[in-house]
């Protein structure tokens, strides 16, 4: 027996809509797990570390009676649990608590060095692709020539050198040799009080306002630790690169193409690339979300006011609250990276929109 | 055809090199500090609040005794002795029991307010009522959240009266007054500040006396403002043009915080920094022969000790305990790990202190250990370990006092571990042995003597926890009783004296192995003039400082 076609199409639909609607609730339920079990990792690791919290909110001199009341009044003496569920039951109406190092709110403290790494993270991802994706299209496309040769020698150097290593050394060479970079840190001090940031991303505000003193300082500033950060995306995506090219290049496509009598750029940079491109956002999303968990070495050597430097300074003073904060952020940056990610799948790939 | 698009790339990629290279270009060759700001580069991580009523931390002292006036201030010249800072002059009354303070006429606070005989009254409430770490410093005068009004009140304008409970040393009181919990807020701008408070069993008032804003916020009247502090980067002070002595030729102070001694070095070299406050040996000594540069240095208060627990059956030997005191090479110690920062120094007192004793007796002698050992049942020696913080010169120090033990059979293992966890651990008494620094509380022999000499509860529910009761140490109730007795002796010289045999005693037979004393150093650009490094961690005072 056949349906009117009326009444199919109204089962489809109908289908589609459970289907999203148990998409939706399927990403919920992902989400609130990977939250709770965030929390509950962070904060349990945060409680049994051998430290005591007290000891890191008054210091060592602390009077005895002075350290009892602190630890009442932050409620150390009740049980875990009991803790705990004070702890989410805050969290979800909005108060992470105060940082016992910077005495802010946490949430405030997060607004205000996030930008930093934001700024950082995206100009990095921004020179590793920029430069990373072509290297990987000459590799793949000069495959064994000297071009790819060097490229993989790029690619190693990149994969194996510690971060730290090269921050310093690169320091010692542009800045203190060279003197082609400004200082570690963000801004100079001299533009630190005449210049008020809106959002947070120097480069953009200074643009913004018209103060191209402050530009070029801002640039002096980000481009050493940014281009570190763009070269080590740079190692990890020109190798991708070359391996989804190549992977391209040999599909049947491309030889019709070719028969066809296309020029050879257009195949490899319109044809090949656009294929390419679908996995190739995927592995770049991965390494802007991880640049931008506040890659801590970098941030330390060159002081650069970020969430990898907060949080790593914070966890050193045992101020759990604002390592908390801080790792529920990344959670966030990664959940939104992945969605981001999925939808630009999306757009570049009918085939996954029609499923 | 590929090539062509290759090289359009290239020639973007080109593009973009000069574009950077053009932004980077015209920057000046050597960077240079404005003329009217002094940069400091500085770890300053452990500032938790600039509350001169709460703040306990080293760098806060050094920001409120720039930016705070005192009753009293210690004397320079001669750091036994005060001066006065807002107070003209002062009288003791015969008793001991009554201190009069009289201000000095027509003070101003920063913000335009005079300084009143009410505010100092009100800076001592606050302290007393808020009950933060430091307050003890005043409350060990016998002062409570219910009589400070009482204790410690103005009885006129310029006038402020101080009653204590017992007829302390003169120098003790004084000296207690020199500390940052003695700074003098505003009581106007902190009352415009207060926020209300549900009183509590723990806490019975019902405002918290400006606490909250002043952790960020400012209200002084010293020779320079404090404008901003963000932790972890930034302090800002800037010249206070109310401020009632000489004002600071400087505009602008600025303190960045930088972590590492390599940074700080690279930092002043190339001239964006004045000067650098965390130079490790190597650092320092590259500092002091560049030409541009200049150095100095100043012993500070900070003692750096070993101790042996005397839970462990083993350290708990006298013999043992002396033993250790022949097991440090003191001499390689400090012709190495410590040169420039520090100087061996076996005594608990401080060079600078009231009453310093400045007697280094031990030296590296294995063969006498080893009698001692012997002496004490142990010549095949025993295992033992030691919570050492990951930071130099500690690890050095350990490592080196790890070989030397190891020549008299003793096998000790070091624990590494972060500052926090090590202290966690040698608060709650399950250490071996803990190696670490300490610096006074304020600047008065009481201070280090309470400390190394008071233990009157050795039970692990004992409520004075002193480092000798960390160490459950119980110490010999005469040599408390002397300590105490100390507090009392109004004669300055007599009370010196007390303290010396205190510290012979100690040295002689006690669980602690004081090595050296800390020197505070710093490298500086050779254009600055007037700086220098106090005697103590609030003297590092700033406003005499100017530049060529």
């Amino acid at each position: 027996m056949t349906l009117p076609e009326t009444t199919q199409l109204a089962g489809r639909r109908r289908a589609r809509a459970n289907g999203w609607a148990g998409n939706a609730l399927r990403f919920l339920v992902i989400i609130v797990t990977t939250y709770l079990g965030l929390l509950a990792v962070t904060f349990f690791i945060g409680r049994v570390i051998p430290i005591d919290p007290v000891l890191a909110i008054l210091g060592d001199r602390a009077p005895t009676h002075v350290v009892e009341r602190t630890r009442e009044l932050l409620g150390f003496n009740k049980p875990l649990y009991q803790q705990f569920y004070i702890y989410v039951r805050d969290a979800l109406t909005g108060n992470f608590g105060t940082s016992v190092l910077t005495t802010n709110p946490v949430m405030a403290d997060i607004r205000r060095v996030f930008p930093a790494t934001l700024e950082l993270a995206t100009l990095g991802t921004i020179i590793g692709s920029l430069i990373g994706v072509p290297l990987g299209v000459l590799a793949a496309v000069k495959r064994g020539s000297i071009a790819d040769q060097i490229v993989r020698v790029i690619g190693l150097v990149g994969y194996s050198v510690p971060i730290f290593w090269l921050a310093l050394l690169s320091l010692l060479l542009f800045y203190a040799r060279l003197k082609w970079v400004a200082f570690p840190g963000r801004i100079d001090i001299v533009y630190e009080y005449s210049f008020t940031p809106v959002t947070g991303l120097y480069l953009i505000d200074s643009a913004w306002q018209g103060q191209w003193d402050v530009f070029r300082d801002v640039f002096r500033h980000i481009i050493l630790p940014a281009g570190l950060l763009g070269y080590f995306s740079l190692a990890y995506i020109s190798r991708m690169t070359r391996s989804f090219m190549l992977n391209e290049l040999a599909q049947e496509y491309i030889v019709a193409a070719r028969a066809k009598g296309l020029s050879e750029s257009r195949i490899i940079w319109v044809h090949a690339l656009r294929n390419a491109a679908v996995p190739l956002v995927t592995v770049i999303a991965l390494s802007y979300a991880g640049l931008l968990e506040g890659s801590v070495l970098t941030e330390t050597v060159f002081a650069w006011p970020g969430l990898g430097l907060y949080i790593t300074n914070s966890l050193q003073n045992a101020d759990m609250n604002a390592v908390l904060g801080g790792t529920i952020v990344i959670g966030s940056v990664f959940i939104a990276i992945n969605i981001l990610s999925d939808l630009l799948y999306r757009t570049l790939d009918p085939r996954t929109r029609a499923r | 055809m590929m090539m062509h698009s290759l090289n359009k790339h290239a020639r973007m990629l080109t593009a973009g090199a000069a574009l950077s290279l053009l932004l980077m270009a015209g920057a000046p060759a050597f960077a240079e500090t404005p003329a009217d700001t002094l940069v400091e580069g500085w770890a300053i991580d452990d500032i938790i609040t600039m509350d001169p009523g709460e703040a306990f931390e080293l760098s806060t002292a050094e920001v409120t005794a720039n930016t705070y006036s005192y009753l009293v201030r210690l004397d320079l010249n001669d750091t036994s002795k005060v001066v006065g800072d807002l107070a003209e002059s002062w009288t003791v009354s015969d008793d001991g029991l009554t201190y009069t303070f009289k201000l000095k006429p027509g003070l101003k606070f920063a913000s335009g307010n005079p300084v009143t005989a009410e505010d100092v009254a009100y800076s001592f409430e606050r302290v007393v009522k808020l009950d933060k770490s430091p307050a003890f410093i005043l409350t060990q005068f016998g002062l409570t959240g219910d009589n400070v009004t009482e204790k410690a009140k103005a009885a006129d304008e310029t006038t402020f009266v101080f009653t204590v409970d017992k007829a302390y040393a003169p120098s003790f009181v004084l000296n207690c007054l020199t500390a940052t919990v003695g700074s003098v807020v505003d009581k106007k701008v902190v009352l415009e500040h207060v926020k209300a408070v549900t009183p509590s069993e723990e806490y019975k008032y019902d405002n918290d006396f400006g606490n909250e804003w002043l952790k960020t916020g400012y209200a002084g009247s010293g020779a320079f403002t404090m404008r901003e502090w963000r932790a972890n980067e930034v302090v800002v002070m800037e010249r206070n043009d109310n401020y009632y002595g000489e004002k600071a030729p400087l505009a602008r102070v600025i303190y960045r915080h930088m972590k590492e001694s390599s940074g700080q070095r690279l930092a002043l070299e190339a001239g964006d920094i004045d000067v650098a406050r965390n130079l490790e040996p190597g650092d320092f000594d590259a500092v002091a022969k560049n030409g541009d540069l200049k150095t100095t240095s100043a012993p500070k208060g900070t003692l750096y000790y070993f101790s042996l627990n005397q839970k462990n059956q083993n350290l708990a030997k006298p013999e043992v305990a002396e033993a250790f005191k022949y097991l440090v090479d003191y001499d390689a110690i400090g012709s190495t790990l410590i040169k420039g920062i520090g100087e061996i120094h076996q005594t608990f007192l401080p060079k600078g202190v009231l009453g310093e004793l400045d007697e280094n007796p031990y030296k590296l002698d294995v063969a006498k250990a080893k009698e001692l050992l012997a002496k004490a049942g142990l010549a095949d020696g025993f295992s033992v370990t030691m919570d050492v913080r990951n930071t130099q010169p500690i690890t050095g120090i350990a490592e080196s006092i790890q070989q030397t033990l190891a020549q008299a059979n003793i096998k000790m293992e070091i624990i590494p571990g972060d500052g926090k966890q090590t202290l966690t651990k040698y608060r709650a008494r399950t250490h071996d042995i803990y190696i670490g620094q300490w610096g006074q509380d304020y600047f008065d022999p009481n201070s280090n003597a309470e400390t190394f000499t008071v233990n009157p509860d050795n039970s692990d529910e004992g409520k004075v926890k002193t480092l000798a009761w960390r160490n459950a140490w119980d110490v010999p109730k005469e040599w408390t009783e002397q300590s105490k007795a100390a507090l009392l002796e109004k004669d300055a010289a007599k009370r010196a004296e007390m303290y010396k045999d205190l510290q012979k005693k100690v040295l002689a037979n006690s669980p602690f192995v004081i090595i050296f004393q800390q020197t505070e150093v710093a490298g500086y650009r050779g254009n600055l003039k007037g700086f220098k490094l106090g005697p103590s961690f609030d003297t590092n005072y700033v406003f005499n400082v100017s530049k060529e």
